[in-house]
Order: structure tokens, then sequence, then C-alpha cells
């Protein structure tokens, strides 16, 4: 909530005006039913006996006059309710994408991609349809109700007590059932996350899914999850569906009242008969504007809850702290006993790990599946902080570094090839934006690349579907390995992303890289003993821990892990040894 | 292309085949919706009564005022309890309905071809299935509340404004279909405004996906600005078109609220003047009515219009939703697959021989991919499928397990009926599910879905024991890392297997398949993110399984594929080499060199 209302800030004027018409309109809808009193009382005069027509004439035009001035009102409210609502939801979603960009790795593990799309699209909307009610009409019934009870004051105050007994009423009822929903209605959008989230994982997962003959079972829970959703729904909509009756209920027990007591008065010759229609209207005019409220009431409580949501994520702090704010210089890497330990998780995932690497070297890190060799290289752009122990680039620590500009000395490539939907072009520009395009055909050329992507129709400019649907693997490695180094970045990291390539592509994308003329560090994680040969130290990770560091040679001597996957590519060799 | 006239009557006519279930609910609050339209109106005639009681009679009649207000009291709580009933039923005909359509628009997501998911934005797809259908069903339930006892309420007010003076409903009748105009030719210039706003939203939808996909991707080359112009401006073109239709659509409340007035005007003029008596000719018209009538009448002219404004507030909001639902069912109408036929029959003892003849495919129309291929695999034979990225290997894969259809020629596949007879149908006449059943897969894409490990595991076969799930988790190596988790085989993963690495989730993928042992085997370059010491495990774990069953194993390392029984050389989308290694290396084509590439690359290290 907090955080509409400062986005609210910036729509002042908007915010201030569109109250204000609604205000002014009210007002001239207020007036009406003393205009129809003072008709009945000086123009009808049933007690006199003698009418006065032109006076109803005027009092007629006087309606039409109001009638005209309202309208214009509530144009101009209208204008600067829709404007204060849409700009505000727009920049909610703004600051909520500039957020999610902010998050750490772990945030993100850990909120979800579905929780991220829901509050982007269904939890805004909801916003914006309740900014724009409330502006409209939730400020109107205040003002009409209170206004209605102060005029009825100047009618007569004795009948008027009956207001002042109903309002407080009929806001416990509005507001009780207001508190008691909104919670409600934040399940009912947990409900709508996890259906997403199954839309989502069947889209993606299609053919898996048809593989294994699981459609039948993914019907299934979708329909388990939106039966929960809509019963959900419903169980709000029973408490919700109160508010309308209720106020209802309530009002007109007042007139009832109203209309009594009224009688009394008249018979006690205290209040005119003109006077018993006007507190009558007066009422009606609650009436019809309170149960107006009740029918929109339902979607500012859904706003609620979907503003808090909102704000669960807006509210976080990244996990990771923007510590330093020195200028990245390069220089020898040196991780000292690092261990990490991922949030949530029970063991820790690296421990102790240490090692050295001079400006220009190449380190192979190699192990199983699930030792942690992309864990160790995730530490060095700070995708994750290290739980224990240092890792300093050029002798500083690499949290003296602002993340920017770390971050941009760094070409990464990560194990699974994500690419976007737009141009091969804009695709490898990601990893530098102002590449010429003979740079980029010099990436594309280090990487492998150059080959197929001159063969595709137009070049540079051949779109990819998204997530690079139409390409395949192998492709989209080198891709993704040309966007890494049209950078020139000093440190090059590559996780295991020669896995698709055959073997000829991947000894020749070696030498490439092995020979690039700015001499970057090259991290290389590898399940393959050919693919560190060249390297000048290798670290052997075995569950986490070095099993092995040093050059492949000595590895080939003294490390037992290191042999086992050496040998099991070149079994041939083994015989030899 | 159907003209909008056509797609809006079909958009109403599957609304109401939704609805069609409902027929009890229905009814049931139409008659509620009545019963409470009718007593609330009954109220400002009852205190019209009274304050005639009130002006008329000097002194005034107060056990008359009494069983009057007592009808009124009655009249207001039936009212009350009818509005809490219909409240209660509107909402459940409204969510229902669109937990129906959703269903069914997952059902249809299951049985679409192949082609669609890969040619759609996946963000695009749950835009229609969340947020489509969430607009929908919210003016679907105001369009029930407030449609109905609209219309009751005009036609019951109309009644009772009769019985008092015809004149004054003469009047009203003719003036306030004018808010109706008004309303229905706002929506129509909003309409094509509201179709914007849904595709922008969609658009953006899949935009927001992508990124939040792709987010390590765009922290780790320092790309937030980029996307963020590039977000703002979606965004600003959806602020824009967001507000237009917002605010236009909005106009049609004042507009009828103006009307209205000058309505309430006429009726309190009119209506004076019939108080007072009208000479002359005119007077005719004027029926003489009470204080009491005038105050009625007027309640009325209130009450009245109120629903003229609700209606065509409704009626923009429903047009809003009927865009959605348009959305929607565009997805629900989608072609699916070519359905089965009608006697295709489900496999049940596939014998492992596979024949292609003279396949033809393209994934578009222009460009030809597979052209004429023709194979026979024997049963139980090692296929390994050999080729540069881009040659076909993948597709090949596609036609065999049908996710897409040949556009020429056949592939049939061998089985063994009751009789113990070899036969051999065309994949066309036979079920996809025992089709594919037939078949075990690991893909280059893992693909895990939230839930436990025990759960993806088990996809295959839902009914095995925690031994089997061990024993299958053993052979493919998986076992010592699923057992150093947290919960061990129930530890929950997140959506696309969380915090797993890639040859962790390679590793779960390959257990399923080692749990259900399907006859025939594709190993699609499955083994690409595995440490060479595992995969020797997993390959000698395989070569068990292959033992017997027909696998076609797609290969980038032509190591692992030398004792293949039948080695097919792609390239450009057709075999241009098939035999064994040695046969193939004696030819010294296309295989050969790539093997000496190959060996090259390793010497030269």
């Amino acid at each position: 909530m907090k955080r509409i209302l400062h986005h609210m800030s910036h729509y002042k004027k908007e915010s201030f005006l569109a109250p204000l018409f609604k205000l002014l309109e009210a007002c001239f809808e207020l007036v009406v039913p003393l205009i129809i009193a003072a008709i009945i009382d000086r123009g009808i005069a049933v007690d006199t006996g003698t009418p006065d027509k032109l006076f109803i004439y005027q009092m007629c035009l006087c309606l039409v006059a109001f009638a005209v001035v309202g309208f214009i009102c509530a144009v101009v409210a209208q204008y600067f309710a829709a404007k204060a609502a849409v700009g505000v939801s727009s920049e909610i979603k703004c600051s909520l994408f500039k957020k999610i960009q902010t998050l750490s790795f772990t945030d993100f593990d850990t909120l979800g991609n579905s929780r991220m799309i829901t509050g982007m699209t269904s939890d805004v909307n909801m916003i914006q349809n309740a900014i724009n009610l409330v502006m409209r009409l939730f400020l109107r019934a205040p003002i009409i109700v209170f206004g209605a009870m102060i005029m009825a004051f100047t009618v007569d105050a004795t009948a008027a007590v009956t207001f002042v007994v109903v309002i407080p009423l009929l806001s416990v009822v509005v507001f009780g059932i207001m508190a008691l929903t909104v919670p409600l209605y934040k399940k009912v959008q947990e409900n709508l996350d996890r259906i997403l989230g199954i839309t989502r994982e069947n889209l993606n997962g299609t053919r898996v899914i048809r593989a294994f003959g699981q459609e039948n079972n993914e019907i299934k829970r979708f329909k388990n999850a939106n039966t929960e959703f809509s019963a959900m729904q419903k169980f709000v909509g029973k408490f919700s569906a109160l508010t309308n009756p209720l106020t209802f209920l309530l009002i007109n027990a007042a007139i009832i009242i109203l209309i009594y007591s009224g009688a009394l008065r008249v018979s006690a010759g205290k209040l005119s008969q003109g006077q018993v229609v006007a507190l009558y209207n007066y009422m009606s005019q609650i009436l019809v504007e309170l149960i107006k409220l009740a029918n929109l009431i339902v979607s500012v409580t859904k706003g609620i809850a979907s503003a808090k949501r909102i704000d669960t994520i807006l509210d976080m702090t990244p996990d990771m702290k923007e510590s330093g704010s020195e200028e990245f210089k390069g220089g020898d890497i040196e991780f000292k006993n690092v261990s990490l330990i991922y949030k949530n998780a029970g063991a820790p995932s690296i421990i102790n790990i240490n090692l050295s690497a001079k400006k220009g070297q190449t380190i192979g890190i190699i192990g199983g599946t699930g030792s942690g060799k992309s864990s160790v290289v995730n530490l060095i752009p700070r995708f994750y902080d290290i739980s224990e122990g240092s890792i300093k680039i050029g002798g500083k620590d690499i949290k003296d570094y602002s993340v920017k500009s770390l971050r941009e000395n760094i070409g990464i490539v990560p194990q699974s090839a994500f690419l976007f939907k737009g141009s091969i072009r804009d695709n490898i520009k990601m990893g530098n934006e102002n590449a010429t395009d003979s740079e980029i055909v010099d990436a594309l050329k280090a990487a492998q690349a150059y080959d197929f992507v001159s063969e595709k129709n137009g070049g540079l400019d051949y779109m990819l579907e998204p997530s690079g649907r139409n390409l395949s693997g192998g492709q989209k490695q080198r891709l993704t390995i040309a966007r890494a180094l049209v950078r020139r970045p000093s440190i090059l990291i590559l996780d295991d992303s020669a896995s698709a390539l055959d073997y000829a592509t991947d000894s020749a994308l070696r030498s490439s890289i092995a020979s690039l003329d700015y001499n970057p560090t090259i991290f290389i994680v590898s399940q393959r003993a050919s693919t560190v040969f060249n390297a000048d130290k290798v670290l052997v990770l075995d569950d986490g821990e070095s099993v092995g560091y040093g050059t492949p040679n000595e590895l080939l001597q003294n490390c037992e892990v290191y042999k086992e996957i050496y040998y099991a590519q070149f079994p041939d060799e083994k015989k030899e040894a | 292309m159907k003209s909008k006239a056509t797609v809006k009557k079909s958009t109403l006519k599957n609304i109401f085949k939704y609805l069609k279930g409902y027929k009890l609910s229905f009814l049931f609050t139409l008659l509620m919706g009545a019963v409470s339209v009718a007593m609330a109106l009954y109220i400002p005639y009852l205190i019209g009564q009274a304050i005639d009681c009130i002006t008329e009679n000097q002194p005034i009649d107060f056990p008359e005022i009494r069983s009057i207000l007592f009808k009124g009291a009655m009249a207001i709580a039936v009212s009350a309890l009818a509005q809490w009933l219909m409240n209660i039923i509107n909402n459940k005909i409204a969510y229902n309905v669109v937990r129906d359509m959703r269903n069914d628009a997952f059902q249809k997501i299951e049985v679409l071809p192949l082609n669609y998911m890969d040619t759609h934005r996946t963000g695009e797809t749950v835009s229609r299935i969340i947020s489509d259908a969430e607009l929908f069903s919210d003016g679907l339930l105001l369009g029930f509340t407030q449609l109905f006892t609209g219309a009751l309420t005009i036609m019951g007010t109309l009644f009772f404004m009769l019985s008092i003076s015809p004149f004054i409903t003469a009047i009203v009748v003719i003036l306030t279909p004018i808010s109706l105009f008004v309303a229905s030719f706002i929506a129509k210039k909003t309409h094509s405004m509201f179709v914007l706003r849904a595709s922008t939203n969609a658009e953006q939808t899949a935009f927001t996906d992508e990124a939040i996909v792709g987010q390590k991707v765009i922290a780790a080359f320092g790309r937030q600005n980029k996307k963020q112009i590039e977000f703002d401006e979606i965004n600003e073109r959806y602020r824009v078109c967001s507000l237009k239709a917002i605010f236009f659509s909005s106009l049609v409340n004042p507009c009828t609220r103006f009307v209205n007035s000058i309505v309430y005007a006429a009726v309190a003029l009119a209506g004076a003047f019939s108080v007072i008596g009208v000479s002359g000719n005119a007077g005719i018209l004027f029926t003489a009515i009470t204080i009491g009538n005038l105050a009625t009448l007027l309640s009325y002219a209130n009450q009245y219009t109120k629903p003229f404004n609700e209606i065509s507030g409704v009626i923009t909001e429903l047009q809003n939703s009927f865009t959605c639902a348009e959305r929607i069912f565009a997805l629900i109408d989608e072609e699916p697959e070519i359905p089965e036929k009608d006697d295709a029959f489900v496999i049940q003892r596939p014998s492992g021989q596979v024949t292609l003849e003279n396949v033809c495919f393209s994934y578009v129309p222009d460009k030809p991919l597979i052209q004429n291929l023709s194979l026979t695999v024997q049963s139980g034979k090692r296929i390994a499928i050999v080729g540069k990225t881009g040659c076909g290997k993948t597709t090949l894969i596609n036609l065999i397990m049908r996710f897409y259809d040949v556009k020429d020629g056949s592939i049939e596949i061998g089985f063994t009926d009751i009789n113990n007879t070899q036969l051999t149908a065309d994949i066309r006449n036979v079920t996809r599910k025992s089709l594919r059943a037939s078949y075990g897969m690991v893909l280059q894409e893992t693909w895990l879905k939230r839930g436990s490990i025990k759960d993806n595991i088990i996809l295959g076969k839902p009914d095995a024991t925690d031994e089997e799930i061990i024993a299958a988790a053993k052979a493919a190596h998986a076992h010592s890392f699923i057992k150093r988790l947290q919960n061990g085989y129930d530890t929950l993963i997140g959506e696309d297997g969380g915090s797993l690495s890639q040859g962790q989730k390679q590793l779960l993928c390959i257990t399923r398949v080692m749990l259900c042992l399907p006859p025939m085997l594709i190993l699609d370059e499955a083994t690409s993110s595995i440490d060479t010491r595992t995969e020797q495990q997993i390959q000698a774990a395989f070569g068990t399984l292959m033992e017997g069953r027909t696998s076609f194993i797609v290969a980038h390392r032509l190591s692992t594929i030398r004792n293949a029984d039948l080695i097919l050389v792609m390239k450009d989308g057709n075999v241009v080499e098939m035999g064994s290694h040695r046969e193939l290396m004696a030819k010294k084509g296309v295989y050969a060199e790539l093997e000496a590439a190959g060996q090259a690359a390793v010497k030269n290290e």
C-alpha cells in the first residue's frame, strides 16, 4: 500500500483534481432534494393552496443547469482519475521490472518466475482498476453520505439523528467485510500463481510430457489447482456478496424509522411535509450511492490484496549488497579458503577452495556432475556471494569493486544457452552495445559461429524465435560464446559451454580462444579432460571439495580423480601407461 | 479472415455454450433477481403511501402508517435475502464458467501441434489463460449482477410508475433511451481501443516472461538498463492505449447520468404540475397525483436511471471482457493435432522395427528439409545419427515420435500381434500415446516440473515402488546425488529444476527412462552435460538397457557410437552415408572426415 501512495504522490495534481471535481459534482447533486423540497413547499404549496408556477419553472431550470455543470465536472474527474490510475499502475510495473532486474540470483531462485509474472500482470491490473474506482467512486461515496447527513441536519436536527446512527453502522459493515476479505483475496492470487506455473511448465515441456504420455495427468493436475482456485473465489465471494444486501437492509430500515419519526414530528407541527420528503430523498441518495459502492468494493478489496503482494516484491532488499565503488582494473585472481552455502541449502556446495590465476592464464575446472564446478565460477562475477574466505582480483577483494564494473569486464558463457527473441545482431550486442558489425563478425568467427550465421537468411539480421528455438543446441551455444567474446572481456568464463559441439568445432573453438589478441584470463569448466589439456592450472573438484590442483601433467601423476576422468576419455593411453 | 460481426457472434455462441450447464442456477438467479427487484421497488411505493398519510390527513393516521411500514420492513428483509442468494449464485456461475474455460484451454495445450509451441511465445499463451480469463470473469460477473437486475428494475419501475401517472411515465420512456444510444455509441468507438489494449498487454507479458526467464543472462551482461528501456517503451505504449480505452469508455457514466438528471428535472416539473392540476386542454394529460406520489415518482426516476447507468457501464465492461473471451476462444478453437483415426489401435508389443519410406518433411513450406528419406531399422539395432548441427537429426526424431507429421511418404512401426505374427503399421494408424510409450526419450533440453524428485522420476511409470525408483536411480548414477539432497527423493525442486545443475537435471531425465524401460530408445545428445566419468558409467548402463532394444542415438562424439550397428551420416536433411563404423571408414567419405577431424582435435592437445 505504501508503495502505491508513493507513486500516487507523482500524480498529485490528478489525485487532487479528480476527487475535487467529484466533490463538486456531488455538491450539485446534494442540492437537488432541497430544490424538490422547495418545489413542494413553495411551488405546489398544498398548505396555502396558492401554487407558484413561475417558481416551479425556475427551480426545474435550476435542476437542468446543475445537470450540465455536474456533467462537465464528472468528465473532468473521469479524465484525471483514469490518468492517475493508468499512470500509477504503469509506474508500479516499471519499478517492479526494475526491482526484478536488481534481485540477486538467490532472490530469484526463491521467488520463482510465476510469482513475478502474476505480479507484473494480474496484480498490477487489479491495482489499476482499484485506483480508478477509488478516485471516481470511493471518494464520492463518503462525500455524498456525509453531505447528505449534514444537509439532513439543516432540514431537521432531531430527525437527522437517524443518520448519525446508521452511518457508523454502515461503515462497520463495509470496512468489516473488506478487512475480512483482503487476506482471502491474497490467497486467491496465490492460487493463481500456481495455475500460471503449471501452464508455463506445460508450454515449455510439451515434448517430454507427450513422450511420456503425461497429458492426462497434467490435465488432472491443472484441473485440481483450477478447482481449488475457483473454490477459493467462491468462498470469498460469499462474504463479499453480503455487502450489498446488508447496506440495503440498513438504509431501508433507517428510512422506515425516519418516516415514522417524521410523522411524529409533523403531527407535533415541528416539520413540514416537504421536509419529510427531503429527508427521505437524502436517505435514498445514500442508498443509491452505497449500493453502487458495494458493487465495486470487491474490486477495491482485490486491489489492496494485490498491492500487498507487490509490496513484498518491492520491499525485498536485494540479497547482495553493493558494497564497493572501485573501478575494476583487472589483474591476478585469487581464491582463498572459499566456501559457499546456498540459501536454504543444508550443506555447503563448495568447501575451502584455493586457486590463483595470473593475468592471461587459463584455469581448467573439472569434476563430476554436481561437484560444484559452476558454483566456483559463478562466484567471480558475484552471482552469489561467498559464505567464507575471500576472492581477490588484482589484490583487491571483489566486494570492493562496483558490481557493474566487475561484470562489465567479465564475459561469461552460461551452461544453458539462453537467447532472446530478436535478430542475431541484437543478441550478440547484448555483450557490447557499441560493437560494430565487423567486431560482431570477428566474435562470431572466433566462436566458430560465422559459417552458420552467414548461411542464414539475412545473416546478422536473422530473427531468432523466443529462447532461440529455431536454432540447434550447438548453434545456440556458439552464439552465446560470441556474445561473451564481443565485449573483449579481461576475464572469460566458459561454463561447460561447448557440450553440444562436435569435437572438430570444439577444438577449433579452443584454439581460436587461446589466440585471442587481448589475452583474457580464462576459466574453462568442463567434463572432458581434453578440454583442459592446455590449461596452465587445473582444479579438480569432487563433491564440492578440491581433490587436486596443478598442471595437467602433475595431476596425471598424482590425482586419482583426474586420472579416472582422463583415462575414461582416452582408454587407449591407459593400456600404454 | 472472419468478419468482425461473425467473430462476435461466434464468441457469443461460445459463451452460451459454457453457460448451458448452469440452466437451473440461471433460472434460480433470475427468480431471486425478480423477487429482490420487485420488493425493492415496492418499498418506495409503500413509503409514498406513508408520506401521503402524513401530508393528506390531519391528524395523522398512526395505525395506518405502522401497518404500511411493517409491510415495508418485510419487503426489505425479503429483498435483502434474495439479493444475497442471487450474488452467491452469480459468483458460482461466473467462476465456474471461467474455470471450465481455463480447463478447456489447458486441455487444448496438450493436444496442439508442436508447431504451435515452437512458434508462439510462452508468455502470450499464458496471458490468454491467466489475464484474459480473469478479465472475462470480472465482466461476466458484473454483467450478471447488474444487467439482470437492471433490466428487471426498469420493467418493474415502469409498471409502478404507470400505475401512478401514465403521462409522466411516457416522458421517462421517451427520454431515457437517449442514454442507451450514447452508451452504445461510445462502446462502439472504444472497442478497437480495448482490442489494442489486450494485444499490447499480451506483448508486454511475453516480454516480461522472457526477461524473467533470461534474467541471469541479462544480469551477467549488465544489460538491465537496455531491457528497462525496451520495457519502458512497451509500458508507455500500454499506458497510452490503456488511458484512451479507460477514459473514453468511462465517459458513458457521466453521459448517461446527465441524461438522467434531465429526466429527473422533467419528472419534477411534470409531477409538480400534476399535483397542482393544469387547466385547459393539456390538463387531460396530467393525471392528478398526491405529494406522496410525487416523492415516489422522483425516487423511481432516481432508481430507474440507476440501472441505465449501470447497464451502460456494464456494456463497456462486457465489451472489454468480450475482447478477452475472443482471445481465449481463439486458443480453444485452435486446430489440434490431426486427430487419431477412429480405428487407431494401441500398439502393445512393438517389435522394434522401424521403416521410413520416401519421407519428405519441412517446417516451412518453401524450405524443404528432409527429402525422400528411406530407411529400414531392424529390431534390436543401434542406430547412430551423426552430422553437423542443423542437418536434420532432431527433425528425424520429431518425425519418428510423431511430434510432427511427415509431409509425404510414411513411417511404419513393427509389432507382434496376439498370434505372435510380425506385422507393421503406419504410425498414423496407431494411437499417439502407445506409439510414444514405445520409446524412451532423453532430450537435449532437460525438463523438470515443480514437485519432488520422485514425482519427476515416476513420469513414465506412476505406480513404481520406492525400490524400483532407487534401482533406476542407481542404474542412472543419480542415486548418489539425490540422497545427498536435503530430503532425498522427497526434495522439492522449483520451476525448471530450480537450483539443480544441468548435469544433475540430465541424470534425472535418464532415471525417468531407466524406470519405465520402453522397447525403443531415443537419446538426443543426452549425455552432453555429464562428465566423462559418469558418462562412461551411464553408457555402460545404457549398454545393458539397449540390449535387445532398438535405439536411436543422436550424438556428436563419434567415440561413443563406434559400436553402433548402423550409422547414419546426415547432411542438409539427407542421409549421405549409411553403414557400420568400419564400412564408413573404408569409404573415406564424410564420416571418415568427421572422424579424422575429431582425432586431430584430440591429438593436438
